[in-house]
């Protein structure tokens, strides 16, 4: 029970683009948190429900039942919004142009773009926290408890503003994100678990948005990753637009109807593209029967060898990337020992067609790991890492991630060129240190413009940041000498530092993320600062109260053990067996009064039994024991069965 | 030679007042972890500054201190001990990263012993016909023709078979070069490591001029490969 006190439980969530899950350590195994419908999956949809017309805020719902409106009420729906995590209004221009949703038309150019679902408008980490404050809410039903943080994974190809938006999004469901960490490399740590091996292992990950390859090195524990690339937009989404966009065009051709102006009937063929794509991993030929708007039936037969020429350039896709990932890690593909297949879209045969070629390995007499469900792995590595995070763990005490940076760090020095300063596959946290000084007489200010990104040019790199250092003493130009200390830290995020040397003054500086939320937009939609706020708080009484009685059914169901239970009369042991099914019971109803009551008259029943055991330490630490150790046992007495203070609510 | 040591400077351990030299990630009386220590790389890892070293055990002690020092094991520790760890963990992941590589744990301790090292980043070198290497100067000159006359004939779609031949054949002549500088480099740690001062002077002004070369040539042989490549 110690684990649910003020420290409480990490989980490990895997926010996909596609599905997301929540993960925990049960013993020394990582395990799945299911929903209320029993499924390990909560699909990354979010659906505002037609409630509302009275002025109310309409209801907002997730995974299962938000997939169902999809076809209904499409408007009021979005899914994939992992693809527009921490971009900009120009990067995700075309991206939308796939996507049913549009974007609100006031978002100006340089803003967090946002979405207009319904009536409401939500930037993407808005709509990321609905589905993390889905998981919190089942993991906080599954453990009977309040569950506050999370490690919650990341493509490793994410950039600064990708992670950014990520934790934005976390502290918005109200979870501190204690980490985040690399998918390919969660993955790594749920396989590595129970085989202490060292090798080196890569892991490809083909996610329904991202892609992402991950070469490590294990030894003694420590997972230390070589090097990591990939394409944060390429994934099962992009072969089922390809169905989509065939089938779509066929229908438009043979039976005259353009779907592209219905959006719900879009939806449905796009429902019928997946099924298709999912069956065509096992089967060889799938078929489409779609019944059209006006009556008409859209019947194909989609054979696996055509579907795999169709998809072969988007696989093609990924060999790029793994090719690179082993020239940086200076490795030949002979050189790998173990490959993992992650994501949902690696069950594509032809998918494991091309990482056979791409590492040899039948070729080798080796297979790739598939041995995990790799819809769940990812989750269930996050939920590892939640661990080592925790401390205290037997099972993950010896196991350490070392990280490492995709994509190099840059500042846009003279002519738009960028000087690289942190190079890509550095080993994370990492840190630059750069000096500089002023062009003119008097100059206070300095403007520094940094990038993300691998091209010669800022302008064709990402930007992350602009920032003034402000402040600088006026001197001669040239002559202050400005010492700035650009950090990536264990989330991959960048930190940034200043002091004007000569001076021994504290540059001020106001780091401007180029896209992104300030801290007081973050602040300002924390979700449950104005929604369902009341029915939270009812929630949360509840959680606390069951958490209070299971506190002291745990002390008590040790009881018996205890010596001093003998001590206690007939009658005595009968009360507090009573007032234990009292509270059993009590603990499965929603009545978080009741069960404060009842757990408070078992706190009064076993008193004289917290005497008793209370005696008993002392009087043992006086039959000759040391000082320390009687401490420790009165403690533990002590602790058992009064752990509890009069249950507080506020 | 005694870095280590001149930057010492005693300070109290923020948790168990007790005074310590700065050049400790740890405090020697509580063991509490400590921000980040004055001094080198090289004194992160416990070492004297050398360009020999023993890569193994570098890697072992880079394990060793990553398990101690690394946010994974601070998550739930005081604000100021995340702190630290994280300052520490990014020192000991750049002293690492510069140490294990031959060519930068070389510069590295070419710019701590005061030697001006050219830019990394400036590509400009090339451009200036003084840094090209005497012994080189019309190899280069005609490859630079031919990269010149490569980049066209790519530019409207021509096929160049004979060009692109050639210019395969100074590919792998400049790769020869860059591997005989490197075994001269190895040449000149054993003579820095082991030499006195005067000896390691000298050492120390021919591996600035190896490093040099060594720039040149690689920037040229990666302006092929892009050619190549391309």
């Amino acid at each position: 029970m110690a684990e649910l006190n003020s420290t409480g439980r990490v989980v490990g969530i895997d926010l996909g683009t596609t599905n997301s899950l929540v993960a925990y350590m049960e013993g020394d195994a990582p395990v799945v948190i299911p929903g209320v419908d029993g499924s390990n999956l909560v699909p990354s949809v979010v659906a505002l429900d037609p409630m509302g017309a009275n002025g109310s805020r309409p209801t907002v719902t997730v995974g299962n039942s938000a997939r169902k409106a999809l076809i209904q009420t499409p408007e009021r729906v979005i899914y994939s919004v992992k693809r527009l995590m921490g971009r900009s209004l120009e990067e995700i221009h075309d991206e939308l142009k796939l996507f049913p949703f549009h974007l609100a038309g006031d978002v100006e150019e340089g803003e967090v773009p946002r979405i207009q679902l319904g009536e409401l408008r939500f930037t993407p980490p808005e709509i990321s926290a609905y589905i993390l404050r889905q998981l919190k809410r089942n993991a906080e039903r599954f453990f009977g408890a309040p569950v506050t943080q999370a490690v919650v994974t990341v493509p490793a190809y994410f950039n600064d503003a990708q992670r950014q938006a990520t934790k934005d999004a976390g502290r918005m469901a109200g979870l501190d994100v204690l980490r985040l960490v690399n998918e390919p490399t969660a993955a790594a740590l749920a396989y590595g678990l129970d085989r202490a091996k060292a090798g080196t292992i890569a892991v490809y990950d083909l996610g329904g948005g991202t892609f992402d390859i991950s070469i490590l090195k294990l030894r003694d524990g420590i997972f230390e990753v070589q090097s990591t690339n990939g394409d944060t937009h390429l994934g099962g989404d992009d072969i089922d637009n390809l169905l989509l966009a065939i089938a779509l065009d066929e229908i438009h051709a043979e039976h005259g109807v353009d779907l592209r102006l219905h959006p719900g009937a879009v939806q449905a063929v796009r429902k019928a593209a997946i099924e298709a794509k999912i069956f065509l991993s096992t089967e060889q030929v799938a078929h489409f029967d779609i019944e059209l708007p006006n009556g008409d039936r859209y019947q194909r037969e989609i054979p696996r060898d055509v579907f795999e020429l169709l998809i072969e350039p988007v696989l093609a896709r990924t060999a790029g990337p793994c090719k690179q990932a082993l020239t940086d890690a200076g490795l030949t593909p002979e050189q790998i020992d173990e490959v993992v297949l992650v994501g949902g879209s690696t069950r594509i045969p032809a998918v494991r067609e091309l990482v056979d070629n791409l590492f040899h390995l039948a070729a080798r007499g080796k297979k790739p790991h598939i041995e995990l469900n790799p819809d769940e792995v990812v989750a269930l590595g996050a939920a590892v890492q939640a661990d080592i995070l925790a401390g205290a763990s037997k099972s993950t005490e010896e196991m350490l991630l070392l990280d490492v940076t995709p994509l190099s760090l840059g500042i846009e020095a003279l002519g738009g060129t960028v000087a690289r300063i942190i190079q890509r596959n550095s080993t994370i946290p990492a840190s630059a240190t750069e000096h500089f000084t002023t062009g003119v007489d008097g100059q206070t200010n300095v403007a520094i413009h940094v990038v993300q990104g691998e091209r010669e040019l800022a302008t064709d790199c990402r930007s992350l940041a602009r920032f003034d250092l402000k402040g600088i003493p006026p001197m001669s130009a040239g002559l202050p000498r400005i010492e700035v200390k650009f950090l990536i830290d264990a989330d991959g995020i960048l930190h940034v530092s200043a002091r004007e040397q000569r001076s021994g003054q504290a540059a001020q500086i106001e780091v401007k993320p180029t896209y992104g939320l300030t801290d007081e937009q973050v602040e300002s939609m924390i979700l449950d600062s104005f929604d369902n706020a009341e029915v939270d708080f009812a929630k949360r009484l509840l959680i606390e109260a069951r958490n209070q009685a299971e506190t002291i059914l745990a002390a008590v169901e040790r009881a018996p053990q205890s010596p001093a239970w003998a001590l206690l009369r007939g009658e005595e042991q009968v009360a507090i067996t009573a007032a234990r099914d009292r509270l059993v019971q009590a603990k499965i109803g929603e009545d978080a009064a009741q069960i404060r009551e009842t757990t408070l008259a078992l706190d009064q029943a076993t008193r004289r039994f917290a005497e008793l055991m209370m005696e008993a330490a002392v009087s043992s630490a006086l039959r000759g024991k040391t000082m320390e150790t009687a401490g420790e046992d009165l403690a533990e007495a002590v602790t058992a069965p009064h752990a509890m203070a009069p249950a507080e609510f506020k | 030679m005694f870095k280590m040591i001149d930057s010492a400077v005693p300070v109290a351990c923020w948790s168990c007042s007790i005074g310590h030299n700065d050049s400790t990630l740890f405090c020697p009386h509580c063991s509490k972890i400590q921000p980040p220590p004055g001094g080198d790389y090289f004194s992160v890892f416990g070492l004297e500054p050398k360009l020999n070293l023993d890569l193994v055990e570098l890697e072992h002690e880079f394990h060793r201190l990553s398990r101690k020092l690394h946010p994974d094991r601070f998550a739930r520790a005081l604000d100021n001990e995340k702190e630290w760890s994280l300052a520490d963990t990014a020192l000991l992941n750049d002293a690492y990263r510069t140490l294990k590589d031959p060519l930068r744990r070389t510069e590295y301790l070419l710019k701590l012993e005061g030697a001006e090292i050219g830019d990394e980043h400036s590509g400009m070198d090339r451009k200036d016909p003084s840094r090209v290497p005497a012994d080189l100067l019309e190899e280069v000159f005609e490859l630079n023709m031919q990269l010149e006359e490569m980049r066209a004939s790519r530019k409207m779609d021509e096929e160049n078979a004979d060009l692109e031949a050639s210019l395969v054949a100074a590919k792998e002549k400049f790769d020869g070069a860059l591997a005989a500088v490197d075994e001269d480099l190895r040449d000149e740690w054993q003579a820095w490591d082991e030499g006195g001062a005067a000896a390691r002077g000298a050492a120390q002004k021919r591996m600035v001029a190896l490093l040099d070369r060594r720039r040149y040539l690689s920037n040229l042989v990666r302006d092929v490969n892009e050619v190549l490549g391309a």
